[in-house]
């Protein structure tokens, strides 16, 4: 089947979908963009999160075909989203390297979606906040304080240029 | 396979009438999981996301009437103060990402025993609304589940909503797993106190075939709560009758070994989460009465 949706603002259109194929496999596969990473396909990681329709989702539990029509946010539209200059990356995309929250990286796109998230719904969020917004993201090389630090980088960032 | 995308409630039921095999899908969060793994290539998935009504709720009756696939997210947001055991259960579903997907007719449709929306259906009341071409059936939760992973829909039939009783008293959930996020429980335990008619209800996840309620350990509070006059005074439960609560909680259990657990320690683990939760609904009643006493 064809499944016709908008990805980082732009229309998409990919043919030959098998009807029960992810989302995700569509993003990677057909549409060239693999920064939503592929890894537990049972939405316990959280490597694949993207947003639909602005709600953070794992996108290998979402049925290509429930993409129809509507509109997807992968890492790759961070940057164009945030206003960053062409080759810029996004406050939470800045804040992740300066804080070193980045090891493997395998996780680093899930999470900066999950992030990006968060500090739009919650501008200046608390640790509590923080941590239940990244629980569905799973990390094995960091601990998590520095991808802690780097949400709080990221929102006293946005706070002083607020 | 074929991809049905009916527009709206009345294209639903027909495509499940015409086609009984297809299966629903509306968060994905189980159906995906087994498409992923190749453990079902079902002939037809019908997609719900577009029919509006089961994304809504109203709460203007007796019985909040919540549309089989609104998100967890949307329970804890907006019907905290009406289904506040749902809401606590809600929170403990998987993780942010799974709750903005996966509802409670997920939960139903799938009728795992490890649901965590369950216990709470069972503790506050609830029918569960079923439609098809032929009509609608309202099954009381109880009866809907009917086997591991079985539930009472026919084979045209899809759910449309859940009716949930209103909270008139505290209610109370409490799950056990290995952490805190993503985790399927290993057995988990509802209570909700409805002071209107002085009756306690329970709801067990994961100890048995299916959720089931402790109805005599049900029966056995309700006794002593009205004999100690507990309603009136809103004294404290005697630590022997929140122990022996427990225990016939525990009995109602009729729980296996597997990964997550082993029998012995469900049912221990059972018996402990009905004295805490026990003792958190009295206490928030107790202060509820208390406030009451001091506002008259």
């Amino acid at each position: 089947m064809r499944v016709n949706f908008t990805v980082n603002g732009r229309p998409q259109e990919a043919d030959d979908v098998w009807e029960g194929e992810s989302l995700l496999y569509v993003l990677r596969e057909r549409l060239g963009l693999p920064g939503s990473k592929n890894a537990c396909e049972q939405g316990e990681c959280g490597s694949c999160t993207v947003r639909l329709d602005g709600v953070p989702v794992c996108a290998c539990l979402v049925a290509a075909g429930q993409a129809e029509g509507r509109e997807v946010v992968t890492v790759e539209g961070l940057a164009g989203r945030s206003g960053a200059a062409e080759g810029e990356l996004s406050v939470v995309q800045r804040a992740f390297v300066d804080a070193g929250a980045v090891q493997c990286g395998f996780c680093t796109p899930g999470l900066l979606v999950a992030a990006d998230d968060l500090l739009e719904r919650v501008p200046q969020p608390s640790d509590a906040d923080i941590r239940e917004a990244l629980s569905g993201n799973l990390c094995r090389c960091t601990g998590y304080e520095k991808i802690l630090d780097a949400v709080r980088l990221a929102a006293a960032r946005t706070g002083e240029a607020g | 396979m074929d991809f049905l995308r009916p527009a709206d409630w009345e294209e639903a039921l027909a495509a499940k009438a015409a086609h009984p095999s297809a299966v629903p899908i509306a968060g994905g969060t189980d159906v995906m999981v087994e498409i992923n793994f190749d453990h079902r290539r079902p002939e037809y998935l019908l997609d719900l996301n577009r029919v509006g009504e089961l994304h809504e709720w109203q709460t203007d009756g007796p019985d909040v009437r919540l549309g089989a696939a609104v998100p967890y997210t949307r329970i804890l947001d907006h019907l905290r103060p009406e289904l506040p055991g749902l809401a606590l259960a809600a929170h403990t579903v998987g993780s942010p990402q799974i709750r903005n997907r996966g509802s409670v007719g997920g939960n139903l449709g799938a009728a795992s025993p490890a649901g965590d929306s369950h216990p709470a259906l069972l503790a506050a009341g609830a029918d569960v609304e079923v439609q098809s071409v032929r009509g609608t059936r309202l099954i009381p939760v109880e009866e809907f589940y009917t086997g591991v992973k079985r539930n009472a829909l026919a084979p045209d039939e899809l759910i449309r909503a859940v009716r949930i009783r209103r909270a008139t008293g505290p209610q109370q959930f409490s799950k056990v797993g290995t952490r805190n996020a993503m985790v399927i429980a290993v057995c988990a335990f509802g209570i909700a106190l409805h002071p209107e008619n002085r009756t306690v209800r329970t709801g067990i996840g994961s100890a048995a075939p299916t959720p089931v309620r402790a109805r005599v350990a049900e029966e056995f509070l309700a006794a002593a709560l009205e004999e100690g006059g507990l309603w009136e005074s809103g004294a404290a439960v005697p630590p022997s009758v929140a122990a022996h609560f427990a225990e016939l909680a525990a009995g109602a259990c009729n729980p296996i070994d597997d990964v997550r657990g082993s029998a012995a320690y469900r049912r221990r683990a059972v018996a402990v989460m009905a004295r805490r939760t026990l003792g958190w609904v009295w206490d928030a009643y107790r202060h509820d009465q208390g406030r009451g006493a001091r506002c008259a």
